[in-house]
């Protein structure tokens, strides 16, 4: 079943949730929305399952015009952060309810019965089914509100951060039996998440949304590489900003050079976005970035340095081998070897990747001065 | 030996360590408490009946005077106590679930009942409703029933003072109902109808169950309302406790503590069976 929200506008109050919002979620794909608290993510997914009434904009499952049918009838399996559980009911009656409240052919008793203990076998609770759910922890909990929405044989899977209140052990094994689930199963997914990782992991394409607004979609992979956006930029994975003036395709910091070449990026201010990767310490003594170490760290087999440089005391984060004795306080030289400038050009964002230039005029980097202020 | 041993097991096992300090202490005082404040008076009301005699206590039990005070006591009650499940459910409802102009007003009106002095309620309800006031004559002339100063009365005015027990017991509960778990009934296919029976209802039914208990138990004691809207006339209109006032103005104090007693026992075994059915519906419904 294809999903598609066209044109979907709401609002709270004065606050747009949703503006002008349109997304299809092919037939069988897994798609994550993605975005920070209050990006209007919750109130899309929402809007698809006929939970909240859009100001404008209609829903269509495969064709049809699913505003006009009420949420009993749309066919969407959702599960909730929280669970929602129907607290007075053994795990059997939990899944056995969407089955029950059948009105067309509805199973008998007895099929029902098989259907429940298939799901529970599914999700891995098969014994659990006398339980209730005070008596199951949160992530054998999840599975059944899981369980529940897959009874109803759901023609979209709609989850509203499923794993957001499951601790991180257990919030890893969920998202990789969710995604055997998802393949096992093959139903239309559209999941909520504000955690990039489980976004990038999990999804076949990711959404990322922010203000009511879909800033980018793409694969995990473009969205890493390529984000259209300094929102999609700063929001996945680590980053650094600089505040850069575009001049003649070259970029400078404190009016020096800097050795990136910027494309067809208009003159004028721009921001330097930069991941850890895209910054090297310089440590043959060539030319670089004059900074300040402020602080460093152990992550994984790396240590992530922070240092200030320029006049502004710009800070840039950067890893650097954990073999490399590096102290606070100690001035080195970095190199940046990538990395994005996003102009403000006419159409939003004026992006280009950068490459490190081997132009010789890269004089200034010895330049004397710079940290003795 | 061994069962000294075992009895210290037992109390290292009853006296688990506790963040919150004091536990001797607290029940030490809680025990006195309630002994002071309610059980001496109730063993003090026991011991009074007993001086009359099996014979004598028999005779006022099953004097057909007191029968009739007491199925009228317990009945309109019991009525009363029914009719204000209902509809402070329905009040309750509106108060958590709807916003509109006033409601903040409404809500402390629900409190009315608590605060007015019974007496007060008790006149206002007869103005109302006795045969030549607006709503008894209305009701007169369109039904033919007679409202005021008769058992209907009675229970007009024990629904009027119970209804803010059930209102109140069942609003923090509708209020703590997660609002999900209706949108998940409602996803999985379920009408409204559904939702109310299977989701709601179960989840309110021991508050609901708790309303009702109060709300009886305090139509069974009520005295200060009914007198003015009951005619008091002996098997038809006369409550319990008004027998008792009766009694103990005609000086006849085992008399009184007799039929307050027979009302204690009562009254305790029914709120022992609605205790009962509370901790059966707690554990049926998965609370605990």
């Amino acid at each position: 079943m294809q999903v598609r929200a066209e044109n979907i506008s709401k609002r709270y109050a004065n606050m747009a949730a949703l503006d002008d919002v349109s997304l299809t979620v092919g037939s069988g794909e897994l798609v994550a929305l993605l975005g920070p608290s209050g990006s209007g993510k919750t109130t899309l997914l929402r809007t698809i399952a006929g939970l909240e009434h859009p100001d404008a904009g209609a829903v269509y499952f495969n064709d049809r015009d699913a505003s006009e049918s009420r949420i009993q009838d749309r066919g969407v399996g959702f599960v909730f952060q929280h669970y929602a559980l129907f607290k007075h009911m053994r795990v059997m009656d939990n899944i056995a309810f969407g089955l029950r409240a059948r009105k067309t052919n509805k199973p008998s008793e007895s099929e029902i019965k098989r259907r429940v203990m298939e799901l529970l076998d599914l999700v891995q609770l098969s014994g659990l089914d006398h339980r209730f759910p005070s008596q199951l922890s949160g992530g054998q909990r999840q599975r059944v509100a899981l369980a529940r929405a897959l009874a109803i044989e759901p023609s979209v899977l709609l989850l509203d951060e499923p794993f957001g209140a499951l601790d991180a052990r257990v919030r890893k094994d969920l998202r990789r039996w969710l995604r055997e689930i998802h393949e096992r199963t093959g139903h239309t997914t559209l999941f909520v998440t504000h955690d990039q990782e489980e976004a990038l992991e999990l999804a076949d394409r990711v959404v990322v949304m922010n203000k009511g607004k879909i800033e980018q979609s793409a694969t995990p992979d473009e969205i890493y590489d390529t984000p259209a956006t300094p929102f999609v930029f700063s929001f996945i994975g680590e980053s650094s900003v600089i505040p850069v003036q575009v001049g003649n395709g070259r970029a400078t910091l404190d009016e020096r050079m800097l050795d990136l070449e910027v494309g067809n990026l208009p003159d004028g201010p721009a921001q330097l976005y930069l991941r850890p990767e895209d910054v090297a310490m310089v440590t043959d003594g060539g030319p670089g970035i004059p900074g300040l170490v402020v602080s460093t760290r152990r992550i994984g087999g790396m240590r992530r340095v922070t240092i200030e440089c320029g006049l502004a005391r710009h800070r840039i984060e950067f890893d650097a081998s954990a073999e490399v004795t590096i102290a606070n306080s100690q001035r080195l030289q970095v190199r940046v070897i990538g990395g994005r400038v996003y102009g403000a050009g006419s159409e939003g964002y004026a992006t280009e990747k950068l490459a490190a230039s081997a132009t010789s005029d890269f004089k200034w980097a010895k330049a004397e001065g710079w940290l003795d202020r | 030996m061994a069962s000294a041993a075992l009895d210290g097991a037992r109390i290292i096992r009853w006296r688990r360590r506790s963040v919150l300090p004091g536990f001797g202490l607290s029940l030490g005082y809680t025990i006195a408490y309630l002994s002071l404040v309610v059980l001496i008076p109730l063993a003090g009301l026991g011991i009074r009946s007993a001086t009359l005699g099996w014979d004598a206590f028999w005779a006022i039990a099953f004097d057909p005077r007191v029968v009739s005070a007491l199925q009228l006591s317990f009945g309109a009650a019991l009525i009363a106590a029914i009719v204000n499940t209902v509809f402070g459910v329905l009040v309750a409802w509106v108060l958590v679930r709807y916003r509109f102009p006033g409601r903040r007003w409404l809500d402390a009106a629900v409190d009315l009942p608590f605060a007015l002095p019974t007496a007060v309620a008790g006149i206002a309800l007869a103005t109302l409703y006795a045969p030549n006031g607006p709503f008894g004559a209305l009701l007169m002339s369109w039904f033919g029933v007679k409202v005021g100063f008769t058992s209907i009365g009675v229970t007009l005015a024990l629904i009027f003072v119970g209804l803010p027990f059930v209102v109140r017991t069942v609003q923090p509960v509708l209020e703590e109902i997660d609002r999900e778990t209706e949108e998940v009934s409602a996803t999985l296919g379920a009408g409204r109808l559904r939702t109310a029976t299977r989701v709601i209802l179960p989840a309110m039914f021991p508050a609901i169950l708790t309303g009702f208990a109060l709300s009886f138990a305090r139509g069974v004691g009520e005295y200060g309302s009914v007198i003015f809207i009951a005619s008091n006339l002996p098997y038809k209109s006369e409550i319990a406790p008004l027998l008792i006032v009766i009694k103990l103005e005609e000086h006849n104090y085992a008399g009184a503590t007799a039929i307050a007693t027979i009302m204690l026992v009562i009254s305790f075994a029914m709120l022992f069976v609605i205790n009962m059915l509370q901790a059966w519906s707690r554990k049926w419904f998965g609370h605990e």
